[in-house]
């Protein structure tokens, strides 16, 4: 599953990045952000027009927007929501 | 002592609180600028140390890397850390801004920063909100866990600001250590680092409140968001166009009286003349937009105080897409409306310096306040009041129409410019959201006068130099007696001159010489045909009234429509081609601007009024 995929309010974490489907820059903004392979992700709020994007997530106790694009490059694996990450 | 004086400087990643911080540190007195060769803000002030020494502060701009920088911006901060930025001195102190709530990802560069080796303080940011939302933190554990001293401040409440100084004074004296050998430290190990110091760090941790998770709920919805959104942004431009005319009005009438007062006490002379036609009326015709610049930007800095603006941009991001910009694009051009000048000013926050470009080439197509005068007039003059459906008026659908060609152009002319000349990887949006906050009046009173004071310099002495070469202009040669002195002069050479260019697209030479004044500002134009018409106003509705029954007398309805559809698109305001300049650096970008945004007006005006006689309106 990649993170576009995520429903709402579930936890995951990133099982891989392909960053070749990313632009670099925008590679290097996002893993400066820490979202990269190994953080714990949830997708919070998606857009509301056409495409349903973009799409937020909370990672930390940061919130962060990015496109669908940037997360259909990341695969997910969902964990229990054990504590608060 | 007698060494160079002290030079400190903020760093930290975006929304780390530095400009609170700087604020509260330098109080109002700061110095704003551009670093040298780049459209890079340097902001610097004066903080005193506990022993009254004074330090120069520098708020670097917010980076999240010493050695992937993605922005000028953060390129800025990279050299001037390094001492490398030209036209800086290196930083004797650093401090490290790191917000409380958020050190698991603030300490990545922290580290960085630290391994320079240079001496540096941890200023441990807005520890309040950190606690709102059920978060201790130990500052002396991670003060031990980083190895240099770490001051928990609140920049907006004024607390830790002393200990702050007294730690930025201790870190100057001590000798600077040699930068840390430490080969090839991934940024995945740092990640580690930086996760295992913020669990040190946390003394407790409890159910979180997230007053801003639930705030996303409602304004981030899917279905009340937007008309949020919109709602917020209606009544920005009610108050933009409604708050403003009475203190508009107020500083029209005092330079009218400025003028009238110089008109009687100065003997007639080409000098007077200058002073009053030139110099105070064409201050004047700035100095009017000011009220409107202020309360739009009141709105623009509390939505980026108070953390709105980002999600502004999130409900927009997908239109925008689909032109080939982002989210970040929506507030210049929402600005745009107001005036230009500001819009393009505030591009600064876009990260992409294609998708910057872009939006600050398609700024002027938003239909600016200083257009309204212009279309005024004529749609009052030429399109008959009345109702074409119930409660909708010809004149104002005429109006609208307007406003929305010039939104449909800017959408246009984008998709083309992302498409060639500003070609790029399609822009993506990635924007941290950052925590709701109050805004301090402090802060917002900071910001409106730093704005209010750059509008004024920049274009002000911009429209004076242009005002007054176009007095002499018209005004030189002199006319033989009993010749036109408009006629006479070089002005209006070139308006002969010019009206062979424009006759193909039905305007006559009247217009051709209305249109060089209106270079200027395009609300000239009103008072330029009303000089050429040689109406004998008295006030301005007059002034537009008879104005109105002397160009229904003169144009035709085609070439009214064809004026009207120029305005829609015609460059004719310094302001915004000399900000234009500013914010790209050079003249090759306002060189382009104004070609294209020509050559559009001319096609247009053209189509409209060729498509009006075809139709019997000539």
């Amino acid at each position: 599953m990649t993170l576009d995929q995520l429903p709402l309010g579930i936890s995951a974490r990133i099982a891989a990045v392909d960053w070749d489907m990313l632009v670099p820059e925008e590679a290097q903004r996002l893993r400066a952000l820490g979202i990269d392979e190994g953080a714990k992700v949830k997708l919070a709020y998606r857009g509301v027009f056409l495409g349903r994007d973009p799409l937020a997530i909370e990672i930390g106790r940061m919130t962060v927007a990015l496109r669908r694009a940037h997360a259909r490059a990341m695969t997910v694996d969902t964990v229990p929501e054990t504590q608060a990450a | 002592m007698s060494r160079q004086p002290c030079v400190a400087a903020l760093v930290g990643n975006p929304n780390a609180g530095k400009s609170a911080l700087f604020n509260a540190l330098t109080g109002a007195r700061q110095k704003i600028a551009n670093y040298p060769g780049v459209t890079v803000e340097r902001k610097a002030g004066r903080m005193l140390l506990p022993n009254g020494e004074p330090v120069e502060l520098v708020d670097l701009p917010g980076s999240y890397g010493l050695h992937a920088t993605t922005s000028p911006d953060e390129e800025v901060t990279r050299r001037v850390v390094m001492g490398e930025q030209h036209g800086q001195a290196q930083p004797d102190v650093l401090v490290i801004v790191l917000d409380s709530s958020n050190l698991e990802q603030h300490l990545v560069f922290a580290q960085e920063v630290l391994e320079l080796g240079r001496p540096t303080v941890v200023a441990l940011n807005m520890v309040d909100l950190a606690e709102r939302d059920g978060l201790v933190l130990d500052s002396a554990a991670l003060s031990a866990a980083l190895g240099v001293p770490v001051i928990p401040t609140v920049a907006v409440r004024r607390r830790g600001l002393d200990d702050l100084a007294a730690a930025v004074a201790a870190a100057r004296d001590a000798v600077a250590e040699q930068p840390v050998a430490r080969a090839h430290v991934t940024l995945p190990e740092r990640r580690m680092l930086a996760h295992e110091m913020a669990q040190g760090a946390i003394l407790s941790e409890t159910a979180r409140h997230r007053i801003h998770a639930r705030m996303d709920k409602v304004l981030l919805h899917p279905w009340a968001g937007p008309p949020i959104l919109f709602a917020l942004l209606f009544v920005v431009f009610q108050a933009v166009f409604s708050w403003a005319t009475p203190f508009a009005d107020g500083i029209d009438a005092a330079f009218s009286a400025i003028g009238d007062w110089v008109r009687t006490e100065l003997p007639a002379s080409l000098a007077r003349d200058l002073l009053t036609d030139g110099v105070i009326a064409g201050v004047g015709a700035v100095v009017v937009f000011l009220p409107q610049i202020l309360i739009l930007f009141f709105f623009i800095l509390t939505m980026e105080a108070t953390g709105y603006m980002a999600r502004a941009a999130f409900l927009m991001d997908r239109l925008m897409a689909g032109v080939g910009l982002s989210g970040r694009s929506f507030i210049p051009l929402l600005s745009s409306f107001a005036c230009a000048v500001p819009g393009i000013m505030s591009t600064r926050s876009i990260t992409d310096p294609k998708d910057r470009l872009t939006t600050i080439l398609i700024a002027p197509l938003m239909t600016c306040s200083a257009r309204l005068p212009v279309y005024a007039v004529i749609i009052a003059a030429f399109i008959p009041n009345r109702a074409v459906l119930p409660g909708v008026g010809l004149q104002g659908l005429v109006l609208f129409t307007l406003y929305v060609v010039g939104i449909i152009g800017a959408m246009v002319v984008a998709l083309i410019l992302r498409r060639s000349v500003t070609k790029g990887a399609a822009s993506g949006f990635i924007m941290e959201l950052p925590k709701y906050q109050l805004p301090t009046v402090k802060d917002l009173a900071l910001g409106l006068f730093q704005r209010a004071w750059v509008f004024l310099r920049r274009a002000g002495t911009m429209i004076f130099t242009v005002t007054v070469a176009l007095w002499l202009l018209l005004n030189f040669p002199r006319a033989e007696p009993g010749q036109d002195q408009v006629n006479a002069s070089i002005a209006g050479h070139i308006a002969n001159g010019l009206a062979v260019v424009v006759e193909p697209i039905g305007f006559n030479r009247d217009i051709a010489l209305a249109l060089i004044p209106a270079m200027a500002a395009r609300e000239v134009a009103v008072s330029s045909l009303a000089t050429t018409y040689a109406v004998g106003a008295t006030d301005d509705d007059q002034q537009g009234r008879q104005l109105g029954d002397q160009l229904k007398g003169r144009w035709s309805l085609a070439t009214a429509l064809a004026f009207l559809a120029w305005f829609v698109f015609a460059p004719q305001c310094m302001s915004t081609i000399a900000v234009t300049r500013r914010e790209t650096n050079g003249w090759k970008w306002p060189g382009f601007m104004l070609a294209y945004l020509f050559g559009l007006a001319y096609v247009f005006a053209g189509a409209t009024y060729w498509i009006a006689v075809a139709l019997g309106l000539g």
